[in-house]
């Protein structure tokens, strides 16, 4: 089980295993096994990538299991990514996500994986990028992918997902903090989760005033809906569901599909390309440690310090 | 041109598995396991076994790690193994913890458990442990070609 192309093979005919073992040479991507993606993307381009974001305990992973089952309801193959924030790149990390899908687990027409955020640029990692093509081959109908919505993380999804689902909860929609971050700007859906809580109406209120405002500046006819869950009780999930199969259809009808999925490839080329510069870089760096040491002493001649760096890593990447 | 060398962390399910009602032996290890660089993939308390297998396939875990403190461990072992073989995935190694007394740890390694933690083994050694697990495994494991 070891020859990539066998496990393909499998893996379309429904092994796990082979599929698991794929996703983790994905993982990997390197110059030898580029071809690996691109002989799954050759096929792909037809799932409904779904991402979903939102502060750290908005509900997003209790959220994803009741619309995993809202979508096997209506007979979807249903996978789920689920990119873990919190990994700086010298420790390791606890992806938790998971803990609250685990009743999914065993459904054979559910497939879900962690990966941790490794990439350098925001918050959807190379890693994840690979894993959609493969999961879109293999027939998933729905790929979720769960992120964190902080800093630059929120304008990455965009160029990932079909279809951004943006979660909010009670006391954190009419936050400016959220304002500001630019999270209302990027949602084809807003939830306001944890509408079981007695504060949730103004919220709701709030977030409506929000998608109205914003829909005013967008092309497209699609106006950005807000729903109301609660995944806790179960509430509102779905209505979400329908939701966001509404907005898939417009994508289709609009043409909007085929600009969103070159989006995510250029953002994946974006990626192997930031990750084979920032390679080379620390290399650089490493081995012109002394002198750059001896210049910034005094900081005389910093900058040109720096384009000699940045010449030696271009030399370095062509070599 | 040269490609970029990612390594792969050691990544490992921490599972528990049956009634058994409190997790934090279960927590305090995946804390420890995350502070060593590992990847912890944790589901939870009250897992199947058939939830077990399915993780550690999905995720393509290097290592499963059951935390046990009930005294269950030989039917869960044999079971588990069972599973993984079954499902195409005898070749992940499995280590246990929790409560085990000594005189079980033979029949247990006897049995394909890979290894078993005696209550108060320091953390640096579990770790150094499953280092070497992982790292005899990815000999094995597949490497891409072009
Ligand atoms: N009251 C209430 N709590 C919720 C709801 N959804 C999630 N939670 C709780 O919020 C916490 C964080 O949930 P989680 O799904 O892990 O959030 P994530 O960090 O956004 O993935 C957990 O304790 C959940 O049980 C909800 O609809 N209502
Ligand atoms: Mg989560």
């Amino acid at each position: 089980m070891s020859d990539p192309s066998v496990l393909i093979e499998r893996a379309k005919a429904g092994d796990k295993r082979a599929l698991g073992r794929l996703l983790t040479l994905l993982e990997e991507l390197n110059a030898d096994n580029a071809w690996i993606l691109e002989r799954l993307s050759s096929e792909g381009g037809r799932a409904h990538v779904v991402g979903i974001t939102g502060m750290p305990g908005a509900g997003k992973s209790t959220l994803i299991s009741r619309l995993v089952r809202a979508f096997r309801d209506m007979s979807y193959k249903v996978a789920v990514i689920s990119i873990d924030p919190t990994s700086p790149i010298s420790s390791g990390s606890i992806m938790g996500d998971r803990l609250r899908m685990q009743e999914h687990a065993t459904d054979p027409g559910v497939f879900i994986r962690s990966v941790t955020n490794r990439g350098i640029l925001g918050g959807v990692s190379l890693a994840a990028l690979a894993m959609i093509e493969a999961f879109d081959v293999m027939g998933y109908d729905k790929i979720i992918v769960e992120t964190v919505g902080v800093g630059q993380s929120e304008t990455d999804i965009m160029n990932v997902a079909d279809t951004i689902v943006v979660l909010t909860m009670p006391g954190a929609g009419d936050d400016v903090q959220a304002l500001k971050a630019g999270v209302f700007e990027i949602g084809d859906v807003y939830v306001v989760n944890k509408s079981d809580r007695p504060d949730a109406a103004k919220t709701y209120e709030y977030m409506l005033f929000v998608a109205e405002k914003e829909a005013l500046g967008r092309g497209g006819s699609w106006r950005p809906a807000v729903v109301k869950t609660s995944a806790a009780l179960g509430l509102g999930i779905r209505e979400l569901a329908e939701t966001i199969n509404r907005h898939f259809s417009y994508v289709l009808e609009s043409g909007e599909k085929e600009r969103r999925l070159i989006a995510r490839r250029t953002h994946l080329v974006r990626l192997v390309a930031a990750r084979l510069l920032l390679q080379s870089l620390s290399e650089v760096m490493e081995g012109e440690r002394e002198r750059v040491g001896k210049v910034v002493r005094d900081m005389r001649g910093f900058y040109d310090e720096a384009m000699r760096i940045v010449r030696l890593t271009g030399k370095r990447l062509v070599e | 041109m040269q490609s970029p060398r990612t390594t792969r962390r050691i990544k490992v399910l921490v599972a528990k598995v049956g009634l058994d009602g409190h997790d934090r032996g279960a927590k305090v290890i995946a804390r420890a396991l995350r502070d060593a660089g590992f990847e912890v993939v944790y589901t939870g308390l009250r897992q199947t076994i058939d939830q077990v297998v399915a993780a550690a396939i999905q995720e393509d875990v290097d290592i499963i790690g059951i935390n046990q403190h009930e005294g269950s461990h030989f039917h869960i072992a044999r079971k588990l193994l069972q599973k993984l073989e079954e499902s195409g995935a005898g070749d992940i190694p499995v280590v246990m913890g929790g409560s085990i007394p000594l005189v079980d740890v033979e029949p247990l390694r006897a049995m394909g458990v890979k290894e078993v933690f005696l209550p108060g083994t320091p953390i640096a050694e579990i770790v150094k442990r499953l280092e070497e697990i992982a790292s005899e495994r990815k000999h094995l494991a597949p490497r891409a070609k072009g």
